[in-house]
């Protein structure tokens, strides 16, 4: 059997260069889409991405904390999406439009 | 093996990433997304974090991924329109993102001591009794305020949701 061209066992680095990579899609989600719900499942990819940084410490400091931070992102996260939806759902109530650029009265 | 099984979950979750991002209809993005979680709770279960895994998919893809897909069909979202873009937004967006995680990249690597490889097992402090047992002892404070921010987060909702009544 030849060698596997990688090592057997992944370093820690990549799953916080993952955790970036996730993280950055998520930022450019959050600036070029136009849509307000995908602007907010971008804000959710960041969220997920930092998750996965606080299990990738966990495991290296070999301490729990980082599971219950993650824990803690997520219970924050559901309230977040429960109030956020509720807005988006106003908003589209009263001016029958979902694009962020016709949404700009705070702008003002 | 482990790493096999990583660069597997990470291009799963790195694809769906970029669907995410690219997809113009918000239902499309919404189910890359349940992609993302899926790829990441696995990734979880090899870090040692089972609770969190179990969290991740009930919580995230379940609950929360419900409630979008839930909004986007009551509010019967249509594709994203197309809409100019300024001209340093479209040419410069990319490289400037590209420029951005290969920094976060080079500073991981480069800060980061050489701090050991992931195996399999190599962790067993994310059982949910480990959890539990920290959660209730010395995390108990910000746990029970938790449970007041959801009950202003339910509130919260009902207020802004509800039908006016005259």
């Amino acid at each position: 059997m030849p060698p596997l061209p990688f090592p057997p066992h992944a370093p820690i680095s990549w799953y916080l260069i993952l955790s970036a990579i996730l993280f950055g899609l998520g930022v450019a989600g959050f600036l070029f889409r136009r849509n307000i719900i995908t602007v907010f499942i971008s804000i959710e990819l960041m969220l997920n991405a930092v998750n996965l940084s606080f299990v990738t410490f966990s495991y290296k400091l070999r301490q729990n904390d980082g599971h219950i931070f993650s824990f803690f992102v997520m219970v924050v996260a559901a309230a977040e999406a429960a109030v956020g939806l509720a807005i988006i759902l106003t908003v589209f109530k009263n001016r029958q439009t979902l694009e962020i650029d016709e949404i700009s009265s705070l702008n003002k | 093996m482990d790493t096999l099984l990583f660069l597997v979950l990470a291009a799963i979750a790195v694809a769906c990433g970029i669907n995410v991002v690219l997809q113009r209809h918000p239902i499309s993005s919404a189910l890359s997304l349940v992609g993302v979680m899926g790829a990441l709770a696995v990734l979880y279960l090899q870090l040692g974090g089972e609770f969190i895994a179990a969290a991740q998919l009930i919580v995230y893809a379940g609950a929360i991924m419900v409630l979008f897909v839930f909004v986007i069909m009551l509010l019967n979202a249509g594709s994203e329109r197309k809409s100019a873009r300024h001209l340093w937004a479209r040419w410069a967006g990319l490289p400037l993102l590209f420029i951005f995680v290969g920094l976060m990249a080079y500073v991981i690597q480069a800060l980061l001591p050489p701090s050991g490889e992931v195996s399999f097992g190599g962790f067993d402090g994310g059982s949910a009794q480990a959890i539990g047992n920290r959660l209730f002892t010395i995390y108990l404070l910000p746990f029970e305020i938790t449970s007041i921010l959801i009950l202003i987060a339910i509130v919260g909702a009902i207020v802004l949701a509800r039908k006016e009544i005259d």
